[in-house]
């Protein structure tokens, strides 16, 4: 495999990365337990799956999970996206299977964090390329519990904590951009996030532009209609 | 990668030649007593200074003999981006008391969409034309388009992204009809970077009075570009101070840079006639192979009318930043204009100026040839992209309706 950052990234002024790490690089070019064509080789006994390939992002997951010991046993996954979304489903098969296989209880608390930090990190600007793997893996985790007739432990699907302070979820800043607002600015302004814990500002950044490019590619992009 | 059973081609395969073109050895050569020896300023009162400016004169005259103008009608910039800059700030700047209405079209390249956009901040009015689903301009909607406050027009000869050619000759005459006599405005400016190499840049004929030009995409330097500003032109300058570039430029001459692109651009206009056949049939081969190996996926941009050295696909059911990082890593260079390639995370304008949806644009790939392209290189290119393209897929869990 070519080796392409020897050296590392020069930080803007701005202080966005761009290079992806050596582990990002290896699971996107050697990615693991990745399923074709859609069919897993192994039994499982939950599926889950999230995106739309307008966002430009999707995955699946498939779990096969031993009920005797509640761990994860095998894992299975098909993305539609770019470096990042790839790495980091990859990445959170392995995190999911190694050592006997994770917990459930354990898996449903991994986080967008975990990911990132088992990743290396990823360029600040490609942040919201790995918010689905851990939604994808809940969605799993749900359905095996239907599927085993386990309703009484379905967790709620969804949000995700970004300031911890103030209980500002993601869910919030995608409403803030549902209701007009149309920047970074707008976001913080409406929502108060980073007020309460000023170092989640560039994951509201980031999730605020991801949110206003998803749902109003046209306002926000270079062309303006004919007046 | 050992599943994909491919090993990486033995020389880099530079697919990208819209982006940059590496620099031709004899433009290289010309170059080179500038950046050693003969370093003197063109503007110093001494034989040593004079050969300077007689170099980068001599420059103007080769550059005016492919535009069809006066030498004196050539302005040496920085970069293509650069030109832009100037063509439509600097008009602006010396024509709005006559009007702020200025008119583009939704396919420009950044150099020209973000400036306009800067004006408009600025209280200026910009009207962006709209193009077809084959990145065509509408010759009568730019007709309705000019008012009398409209003081410029830019539309950009041939896209760097989808490779079509806009009809400029006609567009120049849609304008000259709509000219006021007296002001002699809307000013006509057309961005040729892509152009040049592969097209008349005849100013008369296309009837422009302003023309960008850059050295890097005809194998000439980078940080190099020009343009051309028609006799009794009415520009502001966007750099002030000593007044180089007949006050237009300041900043003391890029003398190899600009010798160097008069080189270039006078072997591109030249070799026209034998290296467009050439390129374009190697380029019918290689879209032909991916369109016999790969299937769902449709090409952008128009059929007929369009840049000879230029590919633009999409790929269904994958994404392109993922597509364009394997191919590098099997040593080919290529571009994409899906949104998680680009930094600000958002689809090329062009592709959403075309009405491409935006799971189709996320798998665009754009393959430029130069003329150092080989025949196995194209082999090569057409096997890897299709198993790669394969590879990818079979990991996609989404399988788009296609429907061309």
């Amino acid at each position: 495999m070519k080796k392409l950052n020897k050296s590392p990234d020069v930080i803007s002024f701005k202080g966005t990365p761009w290079l992806y790490s050596g582990i990002v690089k290896e699971h996107f070019l050697n990615p693991k337990n990745f399923v074709i064509k859609g069919k897993p080789t192994f039994k499982f006994n939950g599926v889950g799956m999230v995106g739309s390939p307008a966002c430009g992002d999707m995955m699946k997951i498939w779990l096969l999970i031993d009920q005797k010991t509640d761990r994860i046993k095998k894992c299975g996954w098909q993305t539609f996206g770019c470096a990042s979304a790839i790495a980091s489903t990859s990445v959170l098969s392995v995190m999911l299977v190694e050592k006997g296989g994770m917990k459930v209880e354990k898996a449903l608390e991994i986080s967008q964090m975990d990911i990132l930090k088992r990743l290396g990190g990823l360029p600040s600007r490609k942040i919201h390329c790995s918010v689905l793997g851990d939604k994808a893996l809940k969605a799993a985790i749900n359905d095996y519990f239907r599927n085993t007739k386990q309703g009484s432990r379905v967790v709620a699907e969804g949000s995700r904590m970004i300031d911890k302070v103030l209980k500002i979820t993601d869910k919030d800043i995608e409403d803030a951009v549902l209701h007009g607002a149309k920047s970074f600015e707008e976001v913080v302004e409406r929502t108060k996030a980073g007020k309460g814990d000023p170092s989640c500002l560039p994951l509201v950044e980031e999730l605020a532009h991801f949110y206003i490019s998803k749902y109003f590619p046209c306002e926000n992009c270079a062309v303006k209609p004919n007046r | 990668m050992e599943y994909l059973n491919i090993k990486p081609f033995k020389t880099r395969i530079y697919l990208d030649n819209a982006a940059t073109t590496p620099i031709d050895p004899k433009v290289l050569k010309v170059m080179e007593p500038f950046l050693k020896n003969d370093f003197g300023n063109p503007g110093g009162m001494y034989s040593f200074g004079y050969e300077a400016r007689e170099a980068i004169d001599h420059a103007r005259r080769i550059i005016s003999t492919h535009l069809n103008c006066n030498a004196g009608e050539i302005i040496f910039t920085g970069s293509g981006t650069e030109s832009d800059n100037l063509a439509i700030i600097g008009t602006a700047k010396a024509n709005q008391k006559y009007g702020k209405h200025i008119i583009t079209t939704k396919i420009e390249h950044p150099a020209v969409l973000e400036t306009c956009q800067a004006l408009e901040k600025a209280g200026f009015d910009v009207t962006y034309l709209s193009v077809d689903k084959n990145g065509l301009i509408d010759l009568k909607e730019l007709e309705k388009a000019i008012k009398p406050e409209t003081i410029l027009v830019s539309i950009m000869y041939a896209n760097n992204e989808i490779g079509t050619i806009e009809p400029i000759a006609e567009a120049g005459k849609i304008i000259a009809k709509k000219r006021n006599k007296e002001t002699g405005l809307p000013y006509f400016h057309t961005d040729a970077c892509q152009a040049a190499g592969v097209l008349s840049l005849d100013v008369n004929a296309l009837g422009v009075d302003m023309m960008t030009l850059n050295g890097s995409k005809i194998y000439g330097p980078k940080g190099v570009g020009a343009l051309y500003l028609r006799k009794n032109t009415k520009i502001e300058p966007l750099i002030y101070g000593g007044h180089q570039e007949f006050g237009i430029r300041a900043g003391t001459e890029n003398v190899a840079g600009i010798v160097g692109f008069a080189t270039a651009l006078d072997l591109a206009q030249k070799s026209m006639k034998t290296e467009v056949p050439r390129i374009k049939k190697l380029r019918d081969k290689l879209l032909s192979g991916i369109q016999k190996s790969i299937k769902k996926i449709i090409v952008n941009g128009h059929p007929t009318q369009r840049l000879p050295n230029n590919i633009h696909i999409s790929i269904f059911d994958i994404e392109g930043e993922a597509l364009v990082l394997y191919l590098d890593q099997m040593n080919i260079c290529t571009g994409t204009g899906s949104a998680c390639s680009s930094k600000m995370l958002e689809a090329s304008h062009v592709l959403r100026a075309i009405s491409l949806p935006h799971e189709i644009i996320h798998g665009s790939l754009r393959l430029t040839l130069g003329k150092n392209t080989t025949e196995k290189e194209i082999e090569y290119t057409v096997a890897t992209l299709a198993k790669i393209v394969a590879h990818l897929r079979a990991m996609s869990p989404i399988n788009l309706k296609y429907t061309r």
